[in-house]
């Protein structure tokens, strides 16, 4: 175990800087530059996870972003855990902890690995075909399914750590900085271009920048050293961003797209505190160059899931850029010339490369002949058909594969190692570009998706348009560049390229075996555990969509998304369906690319800033006293306002008596207030509400209802007339903003003609309104210069004021049935107003009240709530509010609908009173009203819009809505409840002071 | 997320806007001489065209103006962009 791996000294590892870290536990030790992954298998660890389904023991099979298997939970157990972290990804750091996702009890030992042993009893589509039926066993299910699988933990501690947003708009952004990326960061710069290059490796270059083979040159330097060149000098441009660390998650319309700057993931925990962990970028760019390469297909067969198989190119990277070897005996299997690339690596630095197995006959070419020089065993037209070795592979066992490549034939071979790369040729990384809406075409020679159609301002150059050779690159990205970025010169004419490797490849999706199919396990989803042999289930069971094949096999359904399986997916269903690859398309890749934190998304908007609230001018008088608030839209409303150990009841009791026997105040602030002008201002109220107004006059106040198109009530609210040209309407609370926008759109769209100003003032005035019989002394005392008596100030008028040298407007309305004023005054005399007015009301014991009493004291008169008693489907009429409509009225908004065959129906939902045989009896809102609770199915006849206990009144009363309510006084109805059932009888929805005697009280 | 070119004051943001539905829709002159079924015409049907589509946008969180756009639904390309009350330009 305590082997050590490391080879020799790659310029990209510190060896001066040792860093420890735990996992699983145990301390071992790397070095800065590493990635957990890195350093576990320099530490000889290969054994870091179980599968999703079968338990079954999983290593480290790549060296980036698409890894499936090696996924851990970093410091569990703390605030700052994660799961699902993908251990390629994360660069160590003194302090690192991290543990294995999906064993129970450990990774070692893991009861869950029982699965494998009884796989054959759980195929595709196991979870819906087990788990659905009875459905009273699901409870035991997820008990048993939650505790052994699962991925990871999450946290729960707040998160500690700071996230931000950023907004960047660039002439040309650049994803990903591999040997093409660094060709159009450069081409775009240095050409004026504002330019964005976004990698998400902490170094740039890719995997071109490890390359040191003679075998590609380009001007006669090997590959590596020339981008290091490129690099060095792109970054001395000015007109270049650059950006490590950074992962494009989304690409969205009109080159729009969200990237995620990592900044403190790779430090010790005790330096991130108050520094920002990831900043969310939201990038706006006016061309997008994608340059995000290729990722290296794995192969399928039998068992090819093992610790210690890995991508060969992951092999590859690990010994040139890590120095670390992934074992001491490798095997690598091919169907191209790349492994032949990652055995030549290996050999130089004294790594030991058994043999190659190639699936393909009678091929040759310059890297094949060298690593045959070194003395590699090379096994042309041969197959992996089996792997052995539980927790770290062990032995293969190879055949040779029939002329058509369907069978095996000959004899069965073994050959003992510790390691095998895996090679399946390349699959371009189009998954932003298909995210943006572009469409992919498939490339019959080597079996590729390539972008085909653009649908915004980008291309794609390089390996994730198809070309993955080195010349193919320098001939065609400079290209591109030139026509895509408009530009005379290319950065790279003449430029010399060396490259000696056979482009051909041998693809077989499913490869065969001496085993019959269904005694294999050959793995196309590593995360969740999927096989080709559940993807051929589906098929024969009926399943043809790609989409429908993906969710009932689970391929690619995993935090990998199946980066490195889909392709295969795709073949075998192709294969087995005969259906060709370009006709059978690809699954969806949906944003993210690679997965975001909850932090990252909402970013500074947490705490009181995650849904930032209104608050009136009062407010603080309302905290400083104690009230208790509710939201309304987005303003926080004073509720009610508790003394000492008052409960909300006691409370909203005290409150309501208090107004209708003295005095009360209510903070109306929050009211929308709409300034009209214009000398069309009569004639546009006359069509947008329901009553007529060309005749109020001014001073005057007047009720309006205002309805949609289809007749139903939008919003409600009291408009004062305060000059021949000049109105100010109230709207409720949370329909100010609507109300608003849908008048603009008549006056902008249906009647330009009308000579008329809309100016939202509702931050501008502060509301107080005062109410009860002793509210004409209070606010004769505060305005001690105004006319209160009844004959000079009647109920439904306005008058200009001052309070002190403060202007303000008085109006003498009502919501609550009692005589009673509203304050308007400009917003930050709000409280101090509402402080004198307290002042004025001590003797009268002024009680401030909040919503709840507003709602109480309406109710008792029968005023409704739009949105509480209507719901979008009520008409005037259904809310017994005919009085209100105008028959003179020529049009208004809603008219013609009033009389639609389904508005003038007799048994709509009516709005009715509801009174308790029990007086007592408080219904709850939202209940269902019956007649007859012995119909099966009982008969819903409406539902209660409002309920409340009337102190004022002594008894309990409420309103609802009922099919044919106004015709049904009187009438005894049931309101069924879990327990009891309650008598209501049906009544007049005003229940007090009918003749409006308080009014004028 | 959109980049519309508001008439009056530029290309905004999408969460600048609001839209407003099918534009061209013109509320009848005199509604009360109508059908049920015209008037119902005029209140439900729309066309919710896949491919080009007339639509009304306001600049809700801007100049609160309403215009028109031109819109290809299957890719959301916005083809043109015109003020309220002028007709449809040739695409
Ligand atoms: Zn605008």
């Amino acid at each position: 175990m305590s082997k050590n791996l490391r080879i020799n000294s790659s310029k990209f590892i510190d060896q001066t800087n040792r860093i420890s870290f735990i996992f699983n536990d145990k301390k071992y030790y790397g070095y800065k530059g590493d990635t957990l992954a890195s350093a576990l298998l320099a530490n000889n660890i290969h054994l870091i996870g179980r599968s999703f389904k079968y338990h079954r023991p999983r290593g480290i099979m790549t060296a980036g972003s698409e890894e499936p298997n090696a996924i851990v939970q970093l410091h569990k157990n703390t605030s700052r855990t994660e799961p699902n972290v993908r251990a390629t990804e994360i660069e160590i750091y003194e302090g690192l902890e991290a543990s294995s996702q999906n064993c129970w009890p450990s990774v070692n030992f893991d009861i869950g690995g029982i699965n494998n042993f009884f796989s054959p009893i759980l195929p595709a589509g196991f979870y819906y075909k087990t788990f659905m039926w009875p459905a009273n066993f699901w409870e035991k299910y997820e008990y048993f399914i939650r505790k052994s699988a699962g991925l990871g933990k999450s946290p729960t501690e707040p998160d500690p750590d700071i996230y931000e947003h950023r907004y960047i708009h660039c002439d040309v952004l650049i994803i990903g900085s591999g040997i093409s990326g660094i060709m159009a960061a450069k081409t775009s710069a240095k050409n004026g271009l504002k330019t964005l290059l976004v990698e998400e490796k902490p170094y740039l270059g890719g995997t071109t920048i490890y390359q040191n083979s003679e075998y590609f040159k380009i001007n006669n330097q090997t590959s590596g050293s020339w981008l290091e060149k490129e690099i060095n000098e792109i970054k001395k441009l000015k007109n270049l961003e650059i950006k490590t660390r950074t992962s494009v998650a989304a690409y969205h319309g009109y080159n729009f797209l969200l990237a995620k700057e990592n900044l403190t993931d790779h430090l010790p925990i005790e330096i991130r505190e108050k520094k920002i962990r990831h900043r969310l970028l939201k990038i706006r760019a006016k061309k997008v160059v994608n340059a995000t390469g290729s990722i290296e297909r794995p192969l399928i067969f039998d068992n090819n899931d093992r610790p210690g198989i890995f991508i060969s190119s992951a092999i590859k990277r690990y010994a040139d850029l890590y120095g670390v070897a992934c074992g001491e005996k490798n095997i690598l299997f091919t169907n191209n010339d790349s492994a032949y690339e990652t055995a030549i690596s290996l050999i130089q630095k004294g790594i030991n490369v058994k043999a190659i197995i190639d699936n393909r006959e009678n091929v040759d070419s310059k890297l094949i002949y060298e690593a045959e020089k070194n003395n590699i065993k090379i096994f042309k037209g041969f197959t992996v058909v089996d792997t052995s070795g539980y927790k770290r592979i062990k032995k293969i066992s190879i055949m040779q594969l029939s002329k058509d490549g369907q069978k095996v034939v000959g004899s069965k071979k073994n050959l003992h190692c510790d390691c095998l790369g895996v090679s399946g040729g390349w699959t371009p990384v189009v998954h932003l570009f298909t995210q943006s809406g572009g469409k992919l075409k498939f490339r019959e020679e080597d079996s590729v998706f390539i972008p085909n159609e653009f649908p915004s301002n980008q291309i794609s150059v390089g390996a994730c348009n198809g070309d993955f050779f080195l010349d193919e690159i320098l001939i065609n990205v400079p290209k591109s560049l030139q026509k895509f970025l408009k530009i005379k010169n290319s950065e790279y004419d003449n430029i010399e390229v060396s490259s000696f490797i056979n482009k051909s490849n041998r693809n077989i999706w499913l490869l065969p075996s001496d085993k019959t199919f269904g005694k294999t396990k050959p793995f196309v989803d590593y995360q969740n555990d999927a096989t080709a042999k559940d993807i051929k289930l589906a098929l024969r069971e009926g399943f043809r969509s790609i989409e429908h094949v993906k969710r009932y096999t689970t391929t690619g359904m995993g935090t990998d998304q199946g980066k490195l399986g889909n392709m295969h997916a795709l073949g075998i269903i192709s294969e087995t369906a005969g259906t060709k690859m370009g006709e059978l398309g690809t699954t969806t890749f949906r944003p993210p690319y690679t997965p975001l934190t909850f932090g990252t998304i909402v970013g500074r908007n947490v705490g009181e800033y995650f849904d930032i609230f209104r608050k009136t001018p009062i407010h603080n008088w309302h905290v400083k006293h104690k009230a208790e608030f509710e939201n309304v839209g987005q303003w926080k409303r004073a509720w009610y306002y508790p003394k000492e150990n008052e409960s909300m009841h006691e409370a909203v009791q005290r409150e309501s008596k208090a107004a209708r026997e003295s005095a009360g105040i209510l903070d109306a602030s929050t009211l929308g207030k709409i300034d009209i002008q214009g000398t069309d201002a009569s004639e546009f109220l006359n069509r947008v509400y329901t009553n007529a107004w060309s005749k109020l006059a001014v001073g005057k106040c007047r009720y309006g209802l205002m309805l949609n198109e289809d007749g139903m009530v939008y919003d409600d609210g009291v408009t004062t007339r305060l000059g021949e040209n000049h109105y100010i309407m109230t709207t409720t609370t949370g329909g100010a903003a609507n109300v608003m926008s849908k008048l603009e759109d008549y006056l902008q769209t249906e009647w330009p003609e009308l000579d008329v100003y809309l100016t939202s003032v509702t931050d501008h005035f502060a509301t107080v309104s005062v109410c009860g019989p002793n509210s004409k002394k209070i606010v004769s005392e505060v305005i001690p210069d105004l006319d209160l008596s009844d004959e000079s100030f009647p109920h439904m008028s306005f008058k200009n004021a001052k309070i002190g040298k403060i202007n303000c407007r008085v109006m003498r309305i009502s919501f609550t049935g009692e005589h009673s004023y509203e304050i308007n005054i400009q917003a930050n005399f709000g409280k101090s107003v509402w402080e004198k007015c307290m002042d004025a009301g001590k003797e009268f014991n002024i009680t401030p009240y909040g919503t709840e009493t507003m709602h109480l004291l309406r109710a008792e008169k029968g005023f409704i709530i739009v949105g509480q008693d209507t719901d979008a489907t009520m008409t005037p009429i259904d809310l017994q509010m005919d009085w209100i409509v105008s028959k003179k009225k020529y049009d208004f908004i809603g008219k013609r609908s009033l009389y639609r065959s389904d508005t003038i129906k007799e048994d709509r939902k009516q709005l009715v009173g509801l009174l308790t045989e029990n007086p007592n009896e408080v219904l709850e809102e939202g209940s269902q009203i019956v007649s007859d609770i012995n119909k099966s199915p009982i008969e819903m006849l409406g539902h209660v819009t409002s309920s409340y206990y009337s102190p004022n009144l002594n008894k309990s009363i409420a309103l609802g809505v009922i099919r044919g309510g106004k015709k049904m006084m009187g009438q005894r109805l049931i309101i069924p409840m879990e327990k009891k059932n309650i008598n209501v009888t049906v009544a007049d929805p005003v229940f007090l002071d009918k003749e409006n005697k308080r009014l004028n009280a | 997320m959109f980049l519309i070119n508001c008439p009056y004051c530029g290309e905004r943001d999408q969460s600048e806007f609001k839209a407003g539905g099918e534009a061209h829709i013109i509320r009848p002159k005199q509604p009360t001489e109508l059908s049920d079924d015209e008037w119902a015409e005029y209140l439900f049907m729309r066309k919710n065209i896949k491919g080009i589509q007339f639509e009304r946008w306001n600049h809700a969180h801007g100049c609160r103006k309403w215009f028109n756009i031109i819109r290809d639904t299957s890719n959301d390309e916005i083809k043109t962009v015109y003020k309220m009350g002028e007709s449809p330009p040739k695409l």
